[in-house]
């Protein structure tokens, strides 16, 4: 009987925060589309958000593409295929690895930062000081991390992808000696359209995964995390936790189902 | 103007609030005493609608705060100014730009006009001079006395104070206690206050209510709480004034003294 009364508990939690977490959603997404928006709020977070992510996003994209030439070119070379280098390195970025690792490393960069300064601001009551301004705290706080993060991370993957199909030409043709011509010939005759908007498609969804998740980690510090500085610590290790886990499922869910694409 | 009703609260199935009732009149200012943990600053983030009741009632100038929502909970928030505990003021901001951020947000006054509204406000609070720090870089006083400001900026008229000398060395709670009242004297808000400063606090209120478990236990002016026949109440205030006094030797707590003077009485 005890260990069903905890199951039960453990189940109800489960579904409060769900709950909890859907009417955050909800709530963000009403007031990201209903004036008024706070534009310089908006622009100030991409700049931290995308801006600042650039020179990581960059390092990252050269090393995944120089890595995705080695290796794509030691597997296609096996088969005799190494002409396909191109098309291999380009979709990889496009449709999995640029998406996914542009989202990782936002979310290990910015959304960590999110949290936190939410968090810092719910433990020291400047959100409630917000609140009986008679000031919507959404507006000033989540709203415009919401834009930033649907903003930036399509821009983002983008440079990643980009980098990375440099980083492989440099590896593949310098270093290996794939044509040139063919490198990007064939990503040409390979890669259409439909692959470059399940990108974008797909780092549309992990920004607002990032936002909606770091969001709600900061913004809800204290009720589920406990108080203070560990509060704080608890909230924004989960946020980097529970965005990185649920991008690769997303990824998943959207690679498995093509449903939106 | 506020009228607060058998209000109850529980957290976690410990209840902190049982019932606790008290009304205060417009321009009217009420100290809210008790100890320490017995939900006094509960029942002022009830007030201001940042916590809901399980159930009573908190009526302010005709609004049940629990019913009111969005829009008319706003409404009512722009007449309302809070001084937190701990000041609240926007870390990333400076002290001038934390005054006059309600103005920017809320009005469309020309940026000259927010500057002199604010230097004025600094400038009442004994801050001038300081617009341009951070409030990382400035004392727990001034960090009070901004948060004042900010307050203060829109000329509220409802102020509600949680504990605005907790932390302060008694030169520098006496001076935010004049403040207050200076302040209430020129706006003449209603306001309610609450504190740990006995006897000081009866000098600038025209009301006392005590908060003891969760229960008002006393409710009149400050002359009549020093003729209370409760036993608790005079207990309480013995304690808290020979603690102000210092007469007591320095390292006993608030528990201590409490259960001393219960014995007492």
């Amino acid at each position: 009987m005890h260990f069903v009364q905890k199951l039960g508990a453990v189940t109800l939690r489960l579904i409060l925060r769900m709950g909890s977490m859907g009417i955050f959603l909800a709530k963000a997404a009403f007031y990201s589309v209903t004036p008024p928006l706070k534009f310089s709020l908006v622009l100030k977070k991409i700049q931290f958000i995308g801006f600042q992510s650039i020179s990581v996003i960059f390092l990252t994209g050269a090393f995944t593409g120089m890595v995705l030439g080695y290796q794509g070119f030691n597997t296609l070379s096996r088969f005799g295929s190494d002409a396909f280098l191109g098309p291999m390195v380009g979709l990889a970025l496009i449709k999995e690895m640029g998406p996914v690792i542009s989202a990782l490393m936002v979310t290990g960069r910015a959304g960590s930062s999110v949290t936190a300064e939410i968090g810092i601001m719910r433990i020291s009551e400047q959100i409630d000081a917000l609140e009986l301004m008679g000031l919507n705290p959404y507006r000033y706080l989540v709203v415009p991390n919401f834009w930033a993060g649907v903003i930036s991370l399509p821009l983002l993957t983008a440079i990643f992808d980009v980098v990375g199909i440099f980083g492989g030409y440099l590896i593949g043709v310098k270093l290996l000696g794939v044509s040139s011509g063919v490198y990007f010939g064939e990503m040409v005759s390979y890669v259409d359209m439909s692959d470059i908007w399940e990108g974008v498609f797909k780092s549309l969804n992990f920004g607002l995964l990032i936002a909606w998740i770091c969001c709600f980690k900061g913004y809800y510090t204290g009720y589920y995390t406990g108080f203070g500085a560990e509060g704080v610590s608890k909230a924004t290790t989960q946020a980097v936790v529970v965005s990185s886990v649920f991008i690769l499922v997303w990824d998943y869910f959207l690679t498995s189902t093509r449903l939106f694409f | 103007m506020i009228k607060v009703e058998k209000l109850y609260k529980s957290f976690d199935g410990l209840e902190v609030l049982r019932g606790a009732s008290f009304s205060v009149g417009k321009g009217q200012v009420l100290a809210l005493i008790g100890r320490s943990g017995f939900g006094k600053s509960v029942l002022l983030k009830h007030i201001a609608g940042l916590m809901q009741p399980d159930s009573g009632n908190v009526i302010v100038d005709g609004h049940d705060m629990a019913s009111l929502k969005g829009r008319d909970l706003s409404r009512l928030r722009n007449r309302l100014g809070f001084l937190f505990q701990s000041g609240a003021l926007f870390d990333s901001m400076t002290i001038f730009e934390n005054v006059a951020f309600p103005l920017k947000e809320k009005t469309k006054l020309r940026e000259n006009q927010i500057r002199e509204k604010v230097i004025y406000q600094l400038e009442l609070v004994g801050l001038k001079g300081s617009e341009e720090k951070y409030p990382s870089q400035i004392s727990g006083g001034m960090i009070k006395r901004a948060s004042l400001a900010r307050a203060l900026v829109e000329e509220p008229e409802i102020m509600l104070f949680d504990e605005p000398t907790t932390g302060l060395d008694p030169l520098t709670g006496q001076s935010i206690l004049n403040l207050i009242d200076s302040c209430h004297k020129r706006f003449g808000f209603t306001g309610i206050i609450v504190t740990h400063e006995i006897p000081k606090i009866f000098e600038i209120v025209d009301k006392v209510a005590m908060l003891h478990e969760g229960e008002i236990l006393f409710e009149g002016s400050p002359e009549e709480i020093f003729s209370s026949k409760e036993p608790l109440v005079r207990s309480f205030l013995s304690g808290s004034i020979q603690l102000s006094k210092g007469e007591l030797e320095s390292g006993r707590g608030g528990e201590d003294i409490y259960d001393v003077d219960k014995r007492d009485s």
